[in-house]
């Protein structure tokens, strides 16, 4: 068997960001896709950390922790943003979020 | 310091044993369950499976001798923003869009476009694959914690190379909070 280098992680990573992406261009509720971009900040924080132990320096690991505190900032302002519209427009479709589109 | 891990018969081998079996598992159940997020009609369900993603990658962590990170994850993004998540779908009414349509009309077009981003990716880590080193650097794990807060804190009275990124960080935070509260606040 094939020992597990960084490569194979670099391939679940990628397949976790391709879910995300294709979670982001298909669905319509808001929430899912808010949580699909969860799941390619996680992709990319797993590339981090693999890299970190390739080259054996820990700054890969630090930039993941503060990849963690921007998703953090990300789903608070965006879970704020949506509660306000759903309030005004009693919808969470993204086809239905077009007040800017003329 | 963990008296396994100085032992250089242990040390030596690379790949301990069942380490391809708990990888293979680990990231059987992370893609599968980030399949689940993106396919489920109920947003309930969703949340629920990317937990379950968020758990596997978790162990991914620990398995790239990066317990910290794990430990953030399970506790900063298991634990607060997904509960933050299931607030939100509790508030806004799920019920009524689970029954509606679940994908937007241009569906096809996202897909091609995530198909492409696929082929890119593929062929990106087939060409590169020669330019990875076969090394897996060995961390120390027990100092992991403590050489992080190294260098996000600084240490022996110096400044740490990411505390200034780390107070920023904190700034973003207050800032995000700030504004969560006045986007839902009725009147402000």
């Amino acid at each position: 068997m094939v020992p597990i280098a960084t490569l194979h992680y670099l391939v679940v990573a990628a397949a976790l960001f391709v879910l995300g992406v294709i979670g982001v261009l298909t669905r319509r509720n808001v929430v899912i896709i808010l949580m699909s971009i969860e799941l390619i900040l996680n992709a990319v924080n797993l590339n981090l950390v693999a890299f970190s132990r390739m080259w054996g320096n820990l700054h890969g690991q630090v930039f993941a922790i503060f990849i963690v505190v921007d998703a953090a900032a990300e789903a608070a302002v965006g879970l704020g943003i949506l509660i306000a519209f759903f309030r005004n427009k009693e919808t969470i479709n993204v086809d239905e979020i077009d007040l800017l589109k003329w | 310091m963990n008296p396994l891990l100085m032992n250089p018969a242990v040390n030596a081998g690379s790949a301990p044993v069942a380490t391809p079996f708990f990888f293979y598992f680990l990231a059987g159940a992370a893609v599968v369950s980030g399949l689940f997020v993106i396919t489920r009609r109920n947003a309930v369900h969703s949340a629920l499976a990317l937990i379950v993603t968020l758990l596997s990658v978790a162990g991914l962590y620990l398995m790239l001798y990066a317990p910290f990170v794990a430990g953030v994850q399970i506790i900063a993004y298991a634990g607060g923003i997904m509960v933050l998540f299931l607030f939100v779908i509790m508030l806004v009414d799920i019920e009524r869009v689970s029954k509606e349509r679940q994908y937007n009309r241009v569906w096809p077009v996202g897909l091609l476009a995530a198909c492409a981003l696929l082929a890119l990716f593929v062929s990106a880590i087939v060409k590169g694959r020669s330019l990875l080193p076969d090394r897996m650097v060995q961390l120390p794990e027990s100092s992991n914690t403590q050489q992080i807060a190294a260098a996000l804190y600084g240490e022996a009275g110096r400044v740490g190379q990411y505390t200034f990124a780390f107070e920023i960080a904190s700034l973003l935070l207050l800032v995000a909070i700030l504004g969560a509260v006045i986007m839902t606040k009725k009147k402000i």
